[in-house]
């Protein structure tokens, strides 16, 4: 393994000053913050302030203007950057789930390590029926994406994600398409996840959830982490008036 | 804001962003247009032509009744050339559609992933050809091909002929291939793009991306248009008359000439061109209809 030296007593994730721009508009303007291994982070905000645009920087789906990320030591913002081998490590849910439609719940999960690291289907499958109990899915592994409710697509995505054995977890708003009836059986097969000692990056609304599974909490506006702290005192003693006023709205 | 990331060699936004494909509104899905000919066709009643053939049966008796040359002995000529013209004509046609589908297809399908790939001059390159053929007269492309191309290859003492008709093919394929090259363009574009990024992010190549999440998706798609290019190539095949390659018009022509050229004969076998290749294209482009319709719902 390359990893540059990266033993795991250093940030798994390590985000330093990034500024990123989509023509004028800029969306991160320095931007630092780190993830040790095991940890859970949330990044809440306002919309528009970057949170989603940070954590798709984190796998390369967006590019940084300048600044560094590394993911176990290996730079992200690096031109000769080996995407996927970096995607390998890296697992990401979407808000809207994205799962390919035409392919079962079960083939959903397994494609990725049969195609992409060349795993033996046999084991790939059973791999992935473990991944199904585990998100409380079981009797669905032949059903469509379009048969499946929200809830129950946004797990498989996870099973999906994890199907790849990631070293760190993104989820971009999860939970932000679902029906409030689904919302609650996603957050627990996270939940799940991360009592098992994942390493989570979390962009979410769910402020119950981001004070109950969260190790660290990160506030962002206008492209800057105005504040952060464990939940305990994040929020019940924010300072800075835009959190405040942010948390007001949405407690 | 747009966060919209572009993949490359995707220069838009998907129009829809549904994680899941839902009924999906063909007019809406930039292909529409792409059907007007089967729409058209398959709008007809199947009656019709029937009705055409009618009056032309009917016409010449009215028209020209002192001639001595009746419209009976007109049939009784189309009558006694019928297996030649449909053998040796008719066939040729759909030989002709055929292996220009074939070629077209494949070239096309070629230029259509070349106008989505990663690298701008492909993608330059792709698109400025796709038009060229796009936008071209049929019988243009056909004139050029037909005179540009050697009658015969010598390589050595080896020499292979060229015949007319694979000119003809060639020619054809040219503005096939260039449509064909637009439904696939217009096929992948038609699949949101959180597909491509959930397939780079679970580290998928560009290639395995294509092949395994985006093409599944959008091949039914491509069906219904790639069936009606087949319908208006089959009906424009006989143009390759105008350049001596024989067909069924070409054909016709000769059989009129040998039967001393009276008038009465010009609406029996023109009229009988007419109905076989009704015949021929009205169920394609029912079928494609019917497709249309299918895949519309499902997904």
């Amino acid at each position: 393994m390359t990893n540059n030296g990266w033993t795991p007593d250093q940030p798994l994730v390590s985000i330093k000053d990034v500024y990123k721009s989509f023509g004028e508009l800029e969306v991160l303007k320095g931007v630092s913050l780190d993830i040790m291994q095991g940890e859970v982070i949330c990044i809440i905000g306002p919309s528009g302030s970057g949170k989603s645009t940070l954590i798709r920087c984190v796998n390369a789906l967006n590019t940084i203007n300048s600044g560094s990320i590394t993911v176990e030591g290996q730079e992200v913002h690096d031109p000769g950057l080996d995407k996927l081998e970096l995607r390998k490590k890296v697992g990401m849910v979407f808000q809207q789930y994205n799962l390919f439609p035409h392919k079962t719940a079960l083939e959903n999960i397994m494609m990725a390590p049969i195609k992409v690291l060349k795993q033996s289907e046999g084991e790939v499958e059973e791999r992935a029926r473990k991944l199904i109990k585990r998100v409380n899915l079981v009797g669905k592994e032949d059903s469509y994406p379009g048969e499946l409710s929200g809830g129950q697509q946004q797990r498989v995505a996870i099973a999906r994600s994890l199907a790849m054995n990631p070293d760190v977890m993104l989820f971009d708003e999860v939970t932000a398409a679902l029906d409030p009836e689904t919302v609650n059986e996603v957050l627990l097969a996270i939940k799940d996840l991360a009592k098992d000692g994942m390493t989570c990056i979390l962009v979410t609304h769910e402020m119950g959830f981001a004070r109950e599974v969260a190790d660290h909490i990160y506030f962002t506006d206008r492209g800057i982490i105005v504040e952060h702290g464990p939940p305990a005192t994040f929020f019940k003693e924010a300072k800075d008036p835009r959190t405040q006023e942010f948390l007001s709205q949405i407690l | 804001m747009s966060l919209f990331t572009p993949v490359t060699g995707i220069e838009q936004p998907s129009k829809t962003d549904l994680p899941v494909l839902k009924p999906f509104n063909a007019s809406a899905a930039g292909m529409a247009d792409d059907l007007l000919f089967s729409r058209w066709l398959g709008g007809m009643p199947p009656w019709l032509p029937l009705v055409f053939f009618a009056i032309v049966i009917l016409w010449p008796t009215l028209s020209w009744a002192q001639s001595t040359y009746s419209t009976g002995d007109a049939f009784s000529a189309l009558q006694r050339w019928l297996p030649f013209l449909m053998l040796h004509g008719f066939l040729f046609n759909i030989i002709i559609s055929v292996l220009t589908m074939l070629l077209g297809t494949i070239a096309g399908i070629l230029l259509g992933l070349g106008q989505v790939s990663p690298r701008l001059s492909v993608r330059r390159f792709s698109w400025f050809f796709t038009q060229l053929f796009r936008n071209s007269p049929w019988l243009v492309l056909l004139f050029i091909v037909m005179l540009s191309f050697p009658f015969q290859i010598e390589i050595g003492s080896l020499v292979i002929p060229v015949p007319d008709w694979t000119k003809a093919v060639i020619g054809l394929s040219l503005p096939i291939m260039a449509n064909i090259s637009e439904i696939v363009r217009g096929g992948i574009l038609s699949v949101p793009t959180g597909q491509w990024e959930a397939a780079e992010s679970l580290a998928y190549s560009r290639r395995q991306t294509l092949q395994l999440v985006i093409l599944p998706q959008c091949f039914k798609r491509m069906i219904p248009p790639w069936m009606n290019w087949y319908a208006i190539l089959t009906m424009a095949t006989p143009l390759v008359s105008l350049l001596g390659v024989e067909e069924l018009i070409t054909l016709s022509r000769q059989a009129m000439e040998s039967e001393n050229n009276h008038p009465e004969l010009l609406l029996p076998f023109y009229g009988f061109a007419l109905v076989i290749f009704f015949a021929y294209c009205y169920p394609i482009a029912r079928y494609t209809l019917r497709l249309e319709k299918r895949f519309a719902v499902k997904q």
